[in-house]
């Protein structure tokens, strides 16, 4: 039970990263993002090619996902710049299709839906049965530099500017900021982040493949960002750890209601999911966590 | 000397409509220039092809001595041009005061790694820029709800917080796109107070405006636009009067 529990708050810890990478160009810069999974996906590829067919340490891996997708969401953003809110959904949304069915055909490089396995796993031989409580140590270390550092950007001037033209762009651009600049910087910024959290993945479970990175855990994610609260870091925090524990908990529903079928009883949870969710849209329509507000009239 | 804003033969056209077909007007240093004209006149695209929010089809526009035809908003603003909008645009979820900090320039804050340093340029900047955003909104009586979100402030305050933000800019000149449209009478001679101020220091103003006693009030030079072209110049009071003018706003009389 104890490992199941590890097991469950280290992805808990791994999708906090990537719903903080959502709440970035999401939550922050407003830019929807239903693709967020694709960077996932294109950090987590990056770091398990590196580290074992160039042999490449393992903080290379990780430097190298989260450098090289920051840069292809900073390709896309400027791929994207004319679109806004749903079309950018689309486009986003079939980004990630795009990195998905592109890492199951490229078997030369990706070994298609075989997917990769043995990736190493940082210091498992020393560690040998700690591992997962060392490496959860290690997800919850990175998750808080990351909120501290996002924590840092979301009070700042820049944060501002982010926010401005989250809510309207071409005020934002009136008031004197380079607009574009500042959407690259964001998608960038969650670029860098969703590459850490695949990287993070993929050392944890030291086995990668498509199948994984499908359009339903950016879902997950939006979804922990909304009920945990748009724009809110610690929101999309709490979020993630509440989607993880509700995912998991719904799966002991066989104990509760023994006469459903096992489909019937994947469909109900997905049932409960959007529930959830629509009953805490319901009672607190701005998320768990509302984006917060300085006080600077009086300091 | 040239005037402060000088534009062109300005020319826009949306598929077949000529929205500005040639459009002259120049605003003077330290004075209050009025812009009016019949509803679909073309003042509010002049309004976006001067500030860099529509690109011209043809014309010029010179700001300051400098040929800044086509611009991007971002650019004009640095160089001190600001605007407002005819229905009030919130940074909704901003506060009020946050609204006002954003339109400062020279916030080394703005950039990534700044931001994440904390670095003591970008801290000080913002220390200025809270306090002029204070003061600021201590003048346009915007201070007690200085810590709302721009969303909660009533019509009127957000016309205020309009003008507000203009002004953190630093700008030379002002545009702005019908400020009393949607306020109460008292409040919109409060905000004719504020500008009147306002030019007192040598700011400079290009207003459009429907509300007539505001226009007499406040300013020096009246431009009429018709079609797309400049119609009439002159001061109010003498374009009152003229038959012409009153022709084209009105249409003509039985």
């Amino acid at each position: 039970m104890i490992n199941y529990l590890i097991a469950m708050a280290t992805f808990g810890a791994i999708y906090a990263v990537l719903a903080l990478a959502l709440n970035v160009m999401w939550g922050m810069a407003g830019m929807v993002n239903l693709g967020i999974v694709g960077f996932y996906a294109f950090g987590a590829y990056i770091t398990a090619l590196l580290t074992l067919n160039a042999h490449a340490p393992i903080a290379l891996g990780f430097l190298a996902a989260m450098i090289g997708t920051a840069m292809m969401a900073a390709l896309v953003t400027l791929g994207l710049t004319r679109l806004r809110d749903d079309y950018l959904a689309i486009v986003t949304l079939g980004f990630a299709e795009v990195v998905r069915i592109a890492a199951e055909n490229e078997i030369w490089l990706t070994r298609g839906t075989d997917g990769i396995s043995g990736i190493p796993q940082p210091l498992k031989s020393t560690l040998g049965a700690d591992f997962n409580a060392a490496y959860l140590v290690f997800c919850l270390v990175v998750l808080a530099v990351v909120l501290w550092v996002l924590e840092r950007v979301r009070t700042s001037p820049f944060g501002r500017v982010l926010r401005a033209v989250r809510e309207d762009a071409q005020v934002a651009a009136f008031a004197g900021k380079d607009v574009l600049r500042f959407k690259v910087k964001a998608f960038a910024l969650g670029g860098a982040l969703a590459g850490l959290a695949g990287a993070l993945y993929a050392h944890y479970s030291s086995y990668i493949v498509p199948e994984i990175y499908v359009p339903l855990l950016t879902i997950y994610i939006s979804l922990a960002l909304t009920a945990g609260g748009i724009g809110n870091n610690w929101g999309a925090v709490i979020g993630a750890f509440v989607v993880v524990f509700f995912l998991e908990s719904t799966r002991f529903l066989v104990g509760v209601v023994p006469w459903l079928s096992a489909e019937q009883l994947a469909a109900l949870r997905e049932f409960l999911i959007g529930l959830g969710l629509l009953l805490v849209l319901f009672f607190r329509p701005r998320g768990l966590m509302p984006e917060p507000l300085p006080r600077l009239v009086k300091r | 000397m040239m005037a402060l804003l000088e534009v062109k033969g300005l020319r826009r056209r949306f598929g077949g409509v000529t929205a500005l077909d040639g459009a002259d007007l120049s605003v003077e240093q330290g004075r209050i220039t009025g812009l009016i004209g019949p509803n679909g006149a073309g003042k509010t695209t002049l309004f976006n092809a001067v500030t860099g929010a529509l690109r011209p089809n043809d014309g010029a526009v010179y700001f300051a001595g400098t040929d800044v035809t086509g611009w991007r908003p971002d650019r004009l603003a640095e160089v001190g041009l600001s605007r407002t909008f005819q229905i009030a645009r919130g940074l909704s979820a901003l506060t009020v005061i946050e609204n006002l900090m954003l339109y400062g320039k020279h916030q080394p804050g703005e950039a990534f790694c700044a931001a994440v340093l904390r670095t003591k340029a970008a801290r000080a900047r913002e220390e200025e820029l809270r306090l002029r955003a204070i003061a600021v909104a201590r003048e346009l009586n915007l201070l007690q709800v200085g810590d709302n979100r721009a969303i909660d402030l009533s019509g009127g305050q957000k016309k205020l917080l309009e003008l507000g933000r203009a002004l953190m800019a630093e700008p030379k000149l002002i545009m702005l796109d019908e400020p009393a449209a949607g306020i109460n009478p008292t409040l919109a001679k409060k905000l004719g107070e504020h500008i009147l101020a306002l030019k007192a220091r040598g700011m400079t103003f290009l207003i459009i405006e429907h509300n007539m006693g505001l226009v007499a009030a406040l300013c020096d030079h009246v431009v009429v636009l018709v079609q797309g072209k400049r119609f009439a110049q002159g001061r109010f009071a003498d374009l009152r009067s003229d038959p012409r003018v009153q022709e084209a706003y009105m249409g003509h009389r039985a």
